[in-house]
């Protein structure tokens, strides 16, 4: 440890103002500040501060994700060794899955962190952590048989448009993984909305068994057909983007989120209630054998709807900033995300045009609240 | 008469170091300065020069805006030097004190029948109006507003804070005579905040002619803005005055002796204070004079040397670093000695545990040590960053105030805005503690200090 940081003593001068590389300053200080908490002390106000950092919250994140990850890697080779009726014992499973993520993983973070590092040495700020979430959630939010091409357009995308524009970590308006989420769906629609794209091997035309379609129960749903048993999409065993399959997963990261507090349970309560509720009473009101009809609980675990509500909803940057907004705010995004998958008739799935929906209003939401706020302030009681 | 308001917002922070209820010290000292920068918004004239020799309650300078009000020399001894920093701010008047302080003999009416008006001009004369804060800023009032009411903190829940029970039970009978000449100077009515748990055994419950309210909760309920704010809170165009106890004990002993005496009893505190305790002393004595409770053996950093000391004027949240040769400021009632926390800690901020470490998030394991204390240090524990987490600042902030919102509206200078939003009701300190747990590390007290400076201007 002595000897890493002598290294960086010696390296620092270099790096810093007036140091031949200072145009570097900050890819090294995001290096520095990775290996040790700075020796940066309070100048101004609380002379204390937590020991709570964004480092530290953002990792808090990725660890959540950690179920859904591994999970989304055994699921990538079940469902490929399901479609072309290949053994399914659990470990050669598992790292075909590993293998096929892997490269979804590491260009999503090479192209975001690049940009992200680019930005910040032209700032010349420090290198924000906000991408190392964006970075592990774009993957988990992607078809597996998406190119890599297509990825890193869509990374790029998101993370130029998406957020750097506006400033960068913390000034964006759109989560940037619905941004890149959507720009691919938008970009290449014919390739997204298939049936292929969700079965790693399977729009290549890589051998399938009679009577495999690689559907999601989503387009399932919309087309009217069976979907899946209520246990078997809980679990996850079932076709979809990487991450987004099995609520029991982000389920368990999600209790991660709630019990550091990192998240807020009531956009997360919110959401969920906001789309059973509205599941039920499209129940009451539908036909036979409709997409309306769909079981209401059963939207709570298909497609994205946990994935969405659990780590895109909660995200506080883009999400709503009042605590009272955040219960509407979430509410609607579980409310527009079912009405969408329902009554859209092109797409099966609803969850990212809902979040990136509410995205837009959440301002709105927070001035509303705020608003209420003042009024109630101009009418407070007076000395007793 | 009494109300009970009960706080669930806010945090206790856990801080070695906490003063023993006994007096260790009675410092006469030798040097004190008197600091202009303790009185916010004040453009200071001096009335002295170097070399002059000046009693206690001599006026030593006066506000260039409002010049009846006067800014008095505790002790009495010879003007050393006028201390001047960049731009030449004028920044310490020291003094080099007498070894028996001798008092300027003020002539003061009798305040049982006193009018109003001569009560004012006295306070005024004798240089206390200068420690009455009016809420809104924070600063002295003017003298020809009446105030709504007065408000009085009966209790201190900064972290090692001083007990004012103990450190003031020897004033009670001063307190009273000042509350009496409080109440004749509103129509509000004087109102004390004591806590909830042991107000029964305060002796500032046995005041009379006084409003009682009880509060319950941790810090920041000790925080006069914050019991203004659940009792009668400051609304556009109204004034309340607040006043620490100190400062109202030294209003009975103006009335009653006819001089300008604010010695106080305040804690000597934090985890690098070697006996930590009471001493007896003036506002602006020498931090050096306290040198005997400083513990030199602190924690190692990663060279094996102790880290140095951070000498704080006031309390870890709102005190001023003002090392080890600088003066108590006129407002504190405690010094607090922590670690400096210039190290380098490897792979910190991932560490699974860092038992040293404090958070009142449950990524760290300190919410599984109740009883814990800590030495914290000055460590800023992570970069500046973008304002990225919410609902952090609500936890630690018990008003009906949206502190991200009045924020914005004060760095857009939106007046308006800051004024819906709140301004009027508080002061740096209601903050304090959302900039400890602000995971962003943004300096809070700043952003608050820059929205009140521009009202003033606005204002005026």
């Amino acid at each position: 440890m002595k000897a890493i940081r002598k290294i960086l003593d010696n390296i620092k001068p270099t790096f810093s103002k007036g140091g031949k590389l200072s145009f570097l300053h900050s890819s090294f200080d995001a290096f520095e500040t990775f290996l040790f908490v700075p020796d940066t002390v309070t100048h101004k106000g609380a002379h204390i501060r937590d020991s709570i950092d964004l480092k530290r919250t953002m990792t808090m994140v990725i660890i959540a994700l950690m179920p859904a990850l591994l999970f989304g890697m055994w699921n990538t080779g079940y469902q490929h060794n399901l479609s072309v009726g290949a053994n399914l014992e659990f470990w050669p499973t598992f790292f075909y899955g590993f293998f096929k993520v892997l490269p979804i993983v590491i260009v999503s973070y090479a192209v975001g962190l690049g940009i992200e590092f680019a930005a910040a040495q032209i700032r010349g700020h420090e290198v924000n952590e906000g991408y190392l979430v964006t970075g592990m959630l774009i993957p988990l939010i992607m078809p597996v048989d998406l190119p890599l091409w297509m990825l890193a357009l869509s990374v790029a995308f998101a993370v130029i448009i998406g957020k750097e524009v506006f400033g960068g970590t913390g000034m964006n308006i759109w989560n940037p993984a619905l941004l890149a989420r959507a720009f691919a769906f938008f970009a290449y629609p014919s390739f997204m909305s298939g049936d292929k794209v969700w079965i790693a091997g399977l729009s290549k035309g890589e051998g399938v068994i009679d009577g495999f379609s690689g559907a999601t129960p989503l387009a399932n749903a919309q087309a009217g057909l069976d979907i899946p048993s209520f246990n078997d999409m809980f679990l996850g065993i079932i076709p979809g983007s990487i991450g987004e399959t099995s609520t029991l997963a982000i389920l368990i990261g999600a209790a991660l989120l709630l019990f550091t507090g990192i998240a807020s349970w009531k956009i997360m309560f919110s959401v969920f209630a906001g789309g059973l509720l509205t599941g039920l009473l499209l129940n009451a009101l539908a036909p036979e054998g409709s997409y309306m009809a769909v079981p209401a609980w059963n939207h709570l675990v298909m497609g994205g709807f946990a994935f969405g509500a659990v780590f895109m909803a909660t995200d506080p940057v883009t999400g709503s900033q009042t605590e009272r907004g955040k219960w509407y705010y979430g509410a609607l995004i579980g409310v527009m995300a079912v009405i969408i998958r329902v009554f859209n008739p092109g797409y099966p799935e609803g969850m990212m045009l809902s979040i990136l929906l509410l995205n837009t209003f959440a301002p709105l939401i927070d001035y509303m609240v705020v608003q209420g706020g003042i009024k109630r302030r101009l009418k407070r009681a007076v000395i007793k | 008469m009494s109300d009970h308001i009960r706080l669930r917002k806010g945090l206790s922070i856990p801080l070695e170091g906490e003063a023993q209820t006994h007096i260790t010290k009675r410092i006469s000292p030798d040097k004190i300065a008197i600091k202009p920068t303790d009185f916010k918004a004040l453009n200071a004239k001096l009335l002295v020069k170097e070399g002059d020799l000046v009693k206690a309650g001599s006026p030593i300078f006066t506000d260039k805006t409002r010049p009846y009000i006067n800014y008095c020399s505790p002790v009495s001894g010879k003007v050393s030097e006028i201390y001047r920093g960049e731009k030449r701010k004028l920044l310490e008047i020291r003094i080099d004190a007498d070894q028996t302080i001798d008092y300027l003999q003020i002539t003061t009416p009798n305040f049982r029948t006193a009018t109003k008006q001569e009560l004012i001009d006295t306070l005024l004369e004798s240089g206390l109006w200068a420690a009455i804060r009016q809420r809104p800023y924070g600063i002295a009032p003017n003298k020809d507003i009446d105030p709504k009411a007065i408000f009085i903190s009966g209790f201190d829940s900064a972290p090692l804070a001083p007990d004012l029970d103990y450190a003031l039970k020897a004033d009670i009978d001063q307190i009273q005579i000042g509350v009496d000449i409080l109440s004749k100077l509103t129509a509000g009515g004087v109102h004390i905040g004591l806590h909830a748990t042991n107000f029964a055994s305060s002796p500032f419950h046995r005041l009379e002619k006084v409003i009682t309210h009880t509060f319950d909760g941790v810090h920041p309920a000790g925080n006069v803005g914050v019991q203004i704010h659940h009792v009668s809170p400051v609304n556009k165009g109204e004034v309340v005055w607040t006043l620490d106890m100190y400062t109202v004990a030294a209003i009975g002993r103006l009335f009653t002796k006819g001089i300008y005496d604010v010695k106080k009893v305040i804690a000597v505190t934090g985890p690098r204070a070697h006996k930590p305790s009471y001493i007896e002393c003036v506002p602006g004595i020498n931090i050096s004079a306290i040198s005997e409770y400083v513990n030199l053996k602190g924690d190692k950093n990663t060279n094996e040397h102790p880290l140095s000391v951070r000498y704080i004027s006031g309390n870890v949240l709102t005190g001023d670093n003002v090392g080890k040769d600088g003066y108590l400021g006129f407002f504190h009632n405690q010094i607090t000695l922590i670690n400096e926390g210039n190290y380098h800690e490897m792979l910190g901020w991932i560490k699974p545990f860092r038992m040293k470490k404090f958070s009142i998030s449950r990524s760290y394991f300190s919410w599984l040590f109740p009883g814990k204390r800590y030495s914290l240090d000055t460590n800023l524990n992570g970069g500046e960053r973008a304002f990225v987490m919410t609902g952090v600042y609500e936890k630690v902030l018990p008003m009906d105030i949206y502190p991200l919102y009045l924020f914005k509206a004060i760095l857009a200078e939106d007046i308006d805005k800051m004024e819906a939003m709140g301004i009027y009701e508080v002061v740096e300190e209601d903050f304090a503690l959302c900039e400890f747990v602000c995971p962003s590390k943004t300096d809070i007290q700043e952003i608050i200090s820059k929205g009140i400076n521009l009202m003033i201007k606005e204002m005026s």
